[in-house]
Formats: C-alpha cells, structure tokens, sequence
C-alpha cells in the first residue's frame, strides 16, 4: 500500500511536471489557433468545421495550408495530399521518437502518436537525451494542455474572427509566410540548411510558375530532400561519429 | 457530410499515418542507409521552404521589409519573438504602401 501511494504520487509529479514545460508552447502557438479559426471561416469553413479540423488534424501548418487551398477551390484529394506533404515531417519525429516510448502499453503509444507536434517531439527528445525517462503521464501532461488550448482557440477564432474588420491592414494573409519563415530560420544550424533551402526554393518557384499550387510544395521538398540524399553522407553530419 | 467533413477527416487519418508511420517503418530495419538519414533530416527546411518562396516572390515592398526583419530578429530571438517583430513592420508599412 505504502509503495502505491508513492508511485501514485510521483504520477502526479510528473505529470505537472509536464504541464509547466507545456505552458510556453500554450501562449506560443495562441495566437495561430485564434488565426487559423479566423482564416477557416474567412475561406468557407464553418465555426464547427474549424473546430473539428483543430481537434482531429491538431497540426497548425497542415491545417492553414489546407484551408488556404479550400479557399482557392482546389480539388479535396489534392488538398489532403497536401496536408500529408505538409505533415509528412512528422515521420522524422515518430522514427526519433519511437525508441523512447516503445515501451508504453499500445493504446499508450497510439495517443502518443497523434498528440506528437513539433514541440512535444523537441521536449520529449530533449528529456529523453538528459537521461530521464520519457513515461506516458509525464508526456501526457505536455501534450494534453497544447492541445485542450488549441481546439478551444481555434473555435474562439472562428467564432470573433468576424470581428476583425480589415485583414488586409491587419496583414493576416500574410503572416503564414512570416511564421514559415520563422520555423524554416529556425532549423538553420542543421548541416547542409543552406542548400537544402536554396535547392526547394528555386524548385518550388519555378514549379509555382509552371506546374501551379500545390505541387510546387512537393516538388520543392523533393528537391531540397534529394539533394541531401545526393550529396555524400559526411556533409550532412552523418558518420562522423565513430 | 459535406465535402469539407470528408477533407478534414482524410486530412486527419493522412497526418496520423505521418506521425505513426515514421517509428512503424524504421522498427522494421536494424540500421538506417546515411543516405536516407541525411534525406529525412533535410525534411523541415525542404518543406517550409516551399511554404515562404513563392509568396515572397509575389510580394510587395510592406511583405518584404516584414520578411527582412523576420530573418534579422531570428538571430537572436525565439519563434515567437521574431514572428511578433515581422508583423508589426507588415501592419505598419501596409498602412504607407497599402
């Protein structure tokens, strides 16, 4: 009994312990929520539609990029192949990932899976690599408030996002690219970023002007992802290590 | 349901398949190729790339001025700094250049 109650406790630790370091990823990814229901309703969705899109898809540039080509009235196969290409990301981190939850029961797992962001990947990772054991409570209390927020936000900007009255003087239509900036900026100490981005840049310009929307984005990654794959293996870092 | 139901719920199963398939393949093989390292870890920057390129290449005076500054921020501030910064110069110079 005595040690229940221990362990019963430190399940609790650690799932605060969660919460805390989910609290700047919370206020980071606000104001997206609030602008992906504003930008939902503005191209056609409804206030429910928005918000089932948070709740079931729960990826903030997948779900943009999504409803940008609702808005221009692209084919729905192209716009969920989309979302997968936006998405596909995330086979990186689940590959990362998976050696540190391999452990959880399965329906452990399978949620981790689908509450598995951005940010959730970073911070387990950065746990993980510190020595300290990345168990399902603690990952829950990390992930379960960012996406709790997301979906209520998500309605809230669908909801008010009427409300602001010129988008154009307010630049909304032009602070996804802002925000893209940022993340692609923010990978810039990976090996071989220059190029990679320099490769999908052209690529996906000249497939913009020839090919048209949305293939430019696949045809931009292929070429920044075969580029890596070309190049010898040491100018991405690999290998190094012995 | 509507056509957007069905979007959104393919998009759904699409991006958990992304977020499964990762760890559901690699515990397939003992080791990965470099190669395909060095292609999976090239990924984020090949993709969002191709989420800013075109639009800048569309854009304005208001856009870019807001663009530069988001890079020169990015030096040294965080996702959320940066994004703020880009967007007070873009609402700012859209209310000068329109």
């Amino acid at each position: 009994m005595v040690t229940e109650a221990i362990s019963e406790s430190r399940t609790g630790g650690d799932f605060w312990d969660g919460v805390r370091l989910s609290m700047p990823v919370v206020v980071a990814s606000a104001p997206f929520a609030i602008l992906f229901g504003a930008i939902a309703v503005d191209n056609g969705f409804s206030v429910l539609e928005a918000f089932l899109m948070s709740a079931l898809i729960f990826g903030g540039a997948s779900q943009m990029v999504g409803i940008e080509l609702f808005g221009q009235h692209v084919a729905p196969w192209l716009i969920v192949l989309s979302i997968f290409a936006v998405n596909f990301r995330h086979v990186l981190y689940s590959a990362g990932i998976g050696r540190r939850i391999a452990h959880w029961p399965l329906l452990q797992q399978a949620l981790g899976y689908f509450i598995l962001t951005d940010p959730q990947f970073a911070v387990a990772e950065a746990r993980a690599v510190s020595g300290k054991p990345v168990g399902f409570v603690w990952y829950l209390g990390l992930g379960l408030p960012v996406y709790v927020f997301w979906v209520i936000e998500s309605g809230l900007g669908a909801v008010f996002g009427k409300l602001i009255p010129d988008t154009h003087a307010l630049g909304i239509d032009f602070l996804l690219p802002i925000y893209f900036l940022g993340l692609v900026l923010g990978f810039r100490k990976r090996p071989l970023w220059l190029p990679v981005v320099a490769a999908s840049a052209a690529a996906s310009i000249i497939a913009y002007k020839t090919v048209g929307s949305p293939w430019h984005v696949s045809i931009g990654a292929v070429a920044g992802v075969l580029l890596a794959v070309i190049l010898p293996p040491h100018h991405s870092g690999i290998g190094e290590r012995p | 349901m509507s056509t957007t139901f069905w979007i959104i719920l393919a998009g759904a199963i699409a991006t958990y398949l992304t977020r499964v398939g990762g760890h559901l393949v690699i515990s397939r093989f003992e080791n990965i190729h470099p190669r395909v390292e060095a292609g999976l870890n090239a990924v984020p920057a090949a993709v969002l790339t191709t989420l800013v390129a075109p639009a800048v290449l569309g854009a304005g005076p208001a856009e870019w001025a807001a663009l530069v500054v988001t890079a020169l921020v990015s030096l040294r501030g965080g996702l959320m700094s940066m994004f703020l910064a880009g967007a007070a110069v873009l609402i700012i110079a859209r209310q000068f250049v329109g």
